[in-house]
């Protein structure tokens, strides 16, 4: 994982990635969701608050295309108190917020530290967007892109930047590939091609262990994180 | 500088020692006339009056009104003031300084100023607010007589608590106006613009929310807390008689009645 | 210094967070009052001529060296709508942390710990300017630019504008820039020796009162 090196003026000044907050502890992990439009990333992250709040101290941050709409379904879904969640305006390009300019993004995630205290994990929901959209190294430590079966079975095939470099890809709504005429195995198969020894989870929040490997993986980044301490 | 009229204006208000405020000094110059009129039993209430068609290009007129500590003053106008073009050219000054002194409260809601089509008026206002006294300022601009075109009109409103400047805004609008003044950003082709502050160090404690009120048809004002005890509402309306309701409006949501 | 400092800084890439911000074209498209490339120009000048003219002498009197506390205090008098404001100190903020990337200096890290809330933004973008050896006049150009090019680019989003049209217009603005941008450094000047009551407050009603009727709207793209 890189992480920026503090500068000789600064000791303790992170202006992104650094590991540490002003004070010298060690800050949240910091773990990006991105995914086209409709793949279940709001989803995905309301069953992880739900998998992981009673373990960890957790936040969320959206970056909606409309203001607020996936910071306000997690609301009402009450998956988290509401002050933990933090929606990000993002000027109708909600990829230059997560990656080109991460300013706001990294104010959010820092207000929310200070103002509900130490957090272990805040999870930095990207809007829907294309398959391009991948977060800067300087806001996000881990990322996850989220895609599903009813989007097309070809798009493992067709890569992009977040299918191929993301750190976990999540197949979505793996219940729907019966009725879309989706091939899992292909997918399955296409990913690996694409993504060598990166791990895929295929998913299907409404059976079977819905959110639980997702949110097995995240834990083991965690552990990770704060192993290196 | 051209030889317009020169007048000052002054007004002092002290309580009076029997729960009413009294006048020390009312002082008239010029076309600048000076009338006690009955106010509240604890207050005392000047109106600016006066055979005033200015001021007129070249004049320079000035008010000084102060409160005193614990004083209640209530200053208005007559009729509202024309902004003409004169004979000399050049622009007119037209200078209000407001004191509020502790404890003391004062109102400053002349009638409209109308900049007429060709004057050039310079509006300067300042006020300074001492401790726990209140000031209620309203001011109302009007671009043009009825279907004539806008004059030369720029303003700057000043006000200062305790030292602090809270608000500082100007306006410059007309003929030689920087571009831009009339459009999307700044007046959108209203005619009518006003201003309400209020300050009042009880909003250090009970702080006002911003708030919105009228529509796109009748004008829209918005209510907006200072940085610091005090309150601006902001109005731009087609005429003046719209402007004036939202203010009233705005002014009954923080009982500010001017 | 270089001269090419300034390019960064005024770059509309530079990552201070102006990209989600409009600068009150979201609510004047929303209101009717900017529908084509004609009245985006028009919103452009009269914005560059208040708070463009406001922002670049704020940001100049920073950059020759006048107490930022002191011009963040007169920003607050020249900003009555608290949108604005913390839509500036939002912005300050996050141009903070990027200048302090960029140009590291004790001047802006001193700003950072007395605001750590954020500054409002003029005043942090003239110390970042001084920071990286430009002069007042480099600062005011890069302030009374951006406020203009803020609105172009998220009209351009927001009504789908041809983009070469939003660029003419920008480039058409260009001589009232550097007038605007001159008359800011000389307020700067004033300001050294008058204090920062000689600064220029012109103000854009529409802007104010926009800006509180953007921040009550349910649905928005830009946050301001």
């Amino acid at each position: 994982m890189h992480l920026d090196h503090d500068t000789p003026f600064q000791p303790h000044h992170t202006h992104s990635a650094d590991p540490h907050r002003p004070d010298g502890t060690r800050r949240a992990l910091r773990i990006g969701l991105g995914g086209p439009v409709g793949s279940g990333k709001t989803a995905t992250v309301a069953a992880l608050c739900r998998a992981l709040r009673d373990s960890y101290a957790l936040a969320v941050v959206t970056n909606d295309i409309y203001t607020r709409e996936d910071a306000e379904f997690l609301l009402r879904e009450a998956v988290l108190p509401p002050e933990r969640i933090t929606a990000v305006e993002t000027g109708a390009c909600p990829h230059t917020a997560i990656r080109d300019d991460i300013s706001a993004n990294l104010e959010a995630v820092e207000d929310l530290e200070e103002s509900v205290g130490p957090l272990d994990l805040v999870l930095v929901e990207s809007g829907g967007d294309n398959l391009t959209a991948t977060f800067s190294k300087g806001l996000a430590d881990a990322q996850i892109f989220v895609i599903d079966v009813a989007g097309g079975d070809d798009i493992p095939r067709k890569g992009g930047p977040g299918v191929t470099t993301a750190d976990l890809l999540v197949v979505n709504k793996t219940d729907l590939a019966v009725h879309v005429g989706s091939d899992l195995a292909r997918m399955a198969a296409d990913a690996k091609e694409q993504r060598g020894e990166l791990p895929v989870i295929l998913q299907s929040l409404r059976s079977g262990e819905g959110v639980g490997p997702v949110a097995a993986w995240v834990r083991e980044q965690l552990t990770a994180w704060r192993a290196t301490a | 500088m051209s030889a317009g009229v020169t007048a000052h204006a002054r007004v002092r208000a002290r309580p009076d020692g029997r729960g009413g405020t009294a006048l020390p000094v009312l002082q008239g110059d010029g076309p600048l006339a000076l009338r006690r009129v009955r106010g509240t039993p604890d207050e005392a209430g000047v109106l600016l009056v006066g055979a005033m068609s200015g001021p007129l290009g070249g004049d320079r007129l000035t008010v000084t009104a102060t409160a005193g500590p614990g004083a209640r003053l209530r200053i208005g106008s007559a009729a509202a003031t024309l902004a003409l073009p004169g004979q000399r050219g050049g622009p007119a000054e037209y200078g209000v300084s407001l004191a509020v002194g502790p404890g003391a409260r004062l109102v400053w809601a002349p009638e409209q100023l109308i900049s007429a089509s060709g004057s050039d008026l310079r509006v300067t206002t300042r006020a300074e607010v001492e401790g726990d006294g209140r000031l209620v300022l309203r001011e109302e601009q009007i671009l043009g007589r009825t279907g004539e075109p806008a004059g030369t009109l720029t303003s700057r409103l000043t006000v200062r608590h305790d030292g602090r400047t809270l608000l500082d805004q100007e306006l410059a609008c007309g003929p030689g106006a920087p571009g831009g003044w009339d459009g999307p950003a700044v007046l959108g082709g209203r005619r009518a613009l006003g201003q309400l502050v209020v300050v009042d160090t009880a909003f250090a404690d009970k702080p006002f929310e911003p708030a919105l009120f009228g529509s796109a048809e009748t004008g829209s004002a918005a209510l907006t807390p200072l940085a610091g005890p005090a309150v601006l509402v902001t109005a731009l309306a087609p005429d003046a008689r719209l402007l004036r309701r939202l203010l009233d409006e705005a002014g009954a949501a923080l009982g500010a009645g001017a | 210094m270089s001269r090419a400092a300034l390019l960064v800084l005024a770059d509309g890439r530079f990552p201070a967070g102006g990209h989600a911000h409009s600068g009150g074209a979201e609510e004047a498209v929303g209101a009717g009052r900017i529908r084509d490339a004609a009245d985006l120009g028009a919103f452009c000048r009269g914005r560059l001529h208040t708070a463009g003219l406001v922002a670049a002498a704020l940001a100049a009197a920073a950059a020759d060296g006048t107490d930022p506390l002191a011009l963040d205090e007169a920003a607050d008098a020249r900003t009555p709508s608290p949108a604005l404001r913390t839509a500036a100190r939002r912005l300050g903020r996050q141009l903070m942390r990027a200048a302090r990337a960029a140009w590291p200096d004790p001047a802006l890290d001193a700003l950072a710990a007395a605001r750590p809330r954020g500054a409002h933004q003029p005043v942090v973008l003239g110390l970042a300017a001084r920071a990286a050896g430009l002069t007042p006049l480099d600062a005011a150009h890069a302030a009374a630019y951006e406020s203009v090019s803020g609105p172009a680019t998220a009209t351009v989003r927001l009504l789908s504008l041809d983009p070469f049209d939003a660029t003419a217009v920008l480039a058409r603005l260009a001589p009232e820039l550097d007038q605007v941008a001159a008359r800011a450094a000389e307020a700067a000047r004033r300001c050294a020796a008058e204090g920062p009551g000689a600064l220029p407050a012109a103000s854009a009603p529409l802007l104010e009162t926009g800006a509180e009727a953007h921040a009550a709207r349910p649905v928005r793209l830009f946050a301001s």
